[in-house]
């Protein structure tokens, strides 16, 4: 058998040709049929919550339907889209999300900020994970406690850094002040320079600490006898970190962020508590909750819903693809 | 070329000393394997010796030159680890050059000697595969291929065999063997549980034991004269029978008793003061044989057990003594559970142990 295995791969593949008729037989379709069985709760569940909801979000895109009278919606097309609108004069205008300046700035501010806070988050996380991989006394303790902004809600935390970057009362600016790196209040939510930073910051020391976690337990699975190994190669310490751990550990760190990744783009709650109503970081769950509940365009908002879910999932695959295609390659 | 020397070398991790001064000279180009049961230092000492882990007192030196504050590189060793510790997302070559990108060598350099290692060891077809793609055995060559390119002065092995299947043991043993005779000049280090690996590749053996060295000698000096009581109960197998015995009589042979045996002189002188003294007496399992028939031997008793290995036939014998006496034979014996039978041993086989465990040395019976 080990030698057909090997020398002979056809005669392999008209082996196992002519066991699966055999195979597929009595067993293999109960086997079929109590896999289903299994399946079917999980697949219930998650048709009604979340394929039911996406297909309505989807099929509203394409009404004009309010949030009054969701079940008097009409076809409209692809108007929530893009709509030209001819004036009878010779010119004209285009309408639509695609021709929305303010919704194409709530996709660069997403972007932007969802590229800045997972790249900040993953060099700092990658730094934690390494020091907290490290044996040190009171490891455990301090593993858990880094974990703590993770753990609080994002309103909670978004709030509690509100009061803190308040211009006015804020500990924040109170702290820069008297060591003297600014000479004047800065009102770091509400003024466009550095509300953006402001979000990014907090969820940054939100976010990294899941991050370190996801990273440590890659470091983990690395044997650590290959590290005695290096040092008896006398092989210097960055080289190990760029050659033998971040090779070791880039599947973790990948899937790491594209979990972080897939987050930020979808980010609302603490943009909506920490800086409302600010055009500077308006994402796009902001813009389509606002159309949706808000403008009474609802509609709009599906079609802005929509085009998120395009985003992420176009994002999602490219990124698995390209990961795997790198893996494949490294392999 | 490499000398080595420890003089009292200790090593404690926290409060627990697990190295209690261990002295011990190595000659350049000698092969020297440690042995000892589980836990009692015999990596410790061989990872102090490579310098990952610092030595607590004493002195560790390479060549006349102290090394104990030296790092690994600096050292001129090389290990082999128990786990291989291959990178496992290198190349079987990368795996080898690895270590040597850093020091100055040219490419065309590093590329000699991994190729000249890899025919060494017959691994030159898996130069591209991964770790995983190896069987065992192969990666264990990967491994002593990586360490023999860095050109070492001191190699170290820690039971590089105890992931292999038996006949794939023998094989590597045997390579290892042919290796060191190869490397002419290079000191040899090897860790190992296996005896017939310390016997076969060992020039000298040293016996461990909670931390302390019990005896350092070439196999066949430690199996024929061990020092004491654990080194001769732990070379040979089945181990050596050692029973309780009573001196009846001193003088240049002494005259013993043991607990289920009958009278018998011993080669060694012994002062008159000895005498109704406890000791303990030793005969190694092959050194039994049938008495002959209706002859009373040394130990009479029932029985209780027979296994026929093919070679040789065990048997377990009562003489209603506190432990069986355990007995080599050549051959098939036919020898049924229930009979009585009697068993004697040469004088010259037989070894006497004070009651401290400290052999009673044996006079030298060449010139007779
Ligand atoms: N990092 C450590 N911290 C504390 N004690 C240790 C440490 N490493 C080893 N020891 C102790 O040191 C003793 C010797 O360990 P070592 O690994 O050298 O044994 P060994 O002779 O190699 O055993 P084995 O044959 O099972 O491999 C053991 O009792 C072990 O518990
Ligand atoms: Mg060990």
């Amino acid at each position: 058998m080990a030698q057909v295995h090997s020398s002979a791969p056809p005669t392999r593949h008209a082996l196992q040709a002519v066991a699966r008729p055999a195979l597929k037989s009595e067993l293999s379709r109960q086997r079929r049929r109590s896999a289903w069985l299994f399946l079917a709760p999980m697949l219930v569940v998650l048709a009604l919550v979340a394929a039911w909801p996406l297909a309505r979000t989807i099929w509203f895109s394409f009404t004009d339907a309010s949030l009054d009278d969701l079940s008097g919606a009409h076809f409209v097309g692809l108007r929530n889209y893009l709509e030209y609108v001819d004036y009878g004069d010779g010119t004209g205008e285009y309408f639509g999300l695609l021709a929305d300046g303010e919704w194409w700035g709530a996709v660069w501010n997403t972007v932007r900020y969802t590229v800045i806070s997972v790249a900040i988050e993953t060099v700092l996380g990658l730094v934690f994970a390494l020091v907290l991989n490290a044996p040190f006394p009171g490891r455990g303790l301090v593993r858990a406690a880094v974990l703590i902004p993770w753990a609080i809600p994002t309103i909670v935390s978004a709030k509690m850094w509100a009061w803190m970057m308040n211009d006015q009362f804020g500990i924040l600016n109170d702290m820069l002040q008297s060591i003297g790196v600014i000479a004047h209040p800065i009102a770091w939510t509400a003024s466009p320079e550095t509300a953006i930073w402001a979000v990014i910051i907090v969820d940054v020391w939100k976010t990294t600490p899941f991050m370190a976690l996801l990273i440590l337990a890659g470091l983990q699975m690395v044997p650590g006898d290959i590290y005695e190994a290096a040092k008896i190669d006398g092989v210097h310490p960055v080289k190990v970190f760029w050659r033998v751990t971040l090779p070791l550990i880039r599947p973790a760190i990948l899937v790491a962020v594209i979990f972080r990744a897939l987050d930020a783009l979808r980010v609302f709650d603490l943009i909506y508590v920490l800086t409302p109503n600010n055009s500077q970081t308006k994402s796009m769950s902001v813009f389509a909750q606002e159309n949706l509940f808000q403008f009474d365009k609802f509609a709009y908002g599906s079609a802005a819903s929509t085009f998120l879910f395009l985003v992420i999932a176009m994002i999602t695959l490219v990124y698995i693809k390209a990961a795997r295609l790198e893996l494949g390659g490294g392999r | 070329m490499a000398t080595l020397k420890l003089t009292g070398v200790r090593k404690a991790y926290g409060a627990v000393e697990v190295l209690h001064g261990i002295d011990l000279d190595i000659r350049s180009g000698e092969f020297v394997v440690f042995v000892g049961p589980s836990g009692c230092g015999k990596s410790t000492l061989l990872r102090v010796i490579a310098g990952l882990e610092d030595i607590t007192g004493g002195t560790l030196e390479i060549d006349g030159e102290v090394v104990n504050a030296m790092s690994p590189k600096r050292r001129g060793i090389a290990m082999v680890f128990q786990s291989y510790a291959l990178y496992p997302h290198m190349s079987v070559y990368d795996n080898m050059a690895f270590g040597l990108t850093l020091e100055k060598a040219g490419k065309a350099e590093i590329d000699r000697r991994v190729r000249e290692a890899a025919r060494l060891l017959q691994i030159e077809p898996y130069l591209d595969r991964l770790p995983k793609q190896l069987s065992g055995g192969q990666r264990q060559r990967v491994a002593i291929g990586r360490a023999i390119t860095r050109d070492p002065r001191v190699f170290l092995f820690d039971e590089p065999l105890s992931n292999l299947d038996a006949a794939l043991r023998v094989q590597t043993r045997i390579e290892i063997a042919r290796l060191h005779e190869g490397m002419e000049g290079t000191t040899m280090i090897y860790v190992t549980h296996d005896q017939v690996e310390a016997m076969t590749l060992a020039d000298r053996i040293v016996v461990l034991n909670k931390g302390h060295v019990e005896q350092v000698g070439s196999p066949m000096e430690l199996y024929a004269r061990p020092d004491n009581l654990f080194v001769a109960q732990f070379i040979g197998s089945p181990a050596m029978n050692v029973l309780p015995a009573t001196i009846e009589a001193t003088g240049e042979t002494t005259r013993v008793k043991p607990q289920g045996g009958a009278l018998v002189s011993v080669p060694v002188s012994t002062p008159t003061a000895a005498i109704r003294q406890a000791v303990h007496l030793g005969v190694r399992p092959e050194d039994l044989t049938l008495a002959p028939a209706g002859g009373d031997g040394l130990f009479r008793g029932v029985v209780t057990l027979v296994e026929k290995l093919g070679e040789v036939t065990l048997v377990y014998l009562d003489t209603g003594g506190e432990k069986p006496l355990t007995a080599k034979l050549a051959g098939d014996v036919p020898l049924e559970r229930g009979t009585t039978i009697a068993l004697s041993a040469r004088p010259e086989a037989l070894h006497l142990f004070g009651s401290d465990g400290r052999a009673i040395r044996q006079r030298m019976r060449l010139a007779a």
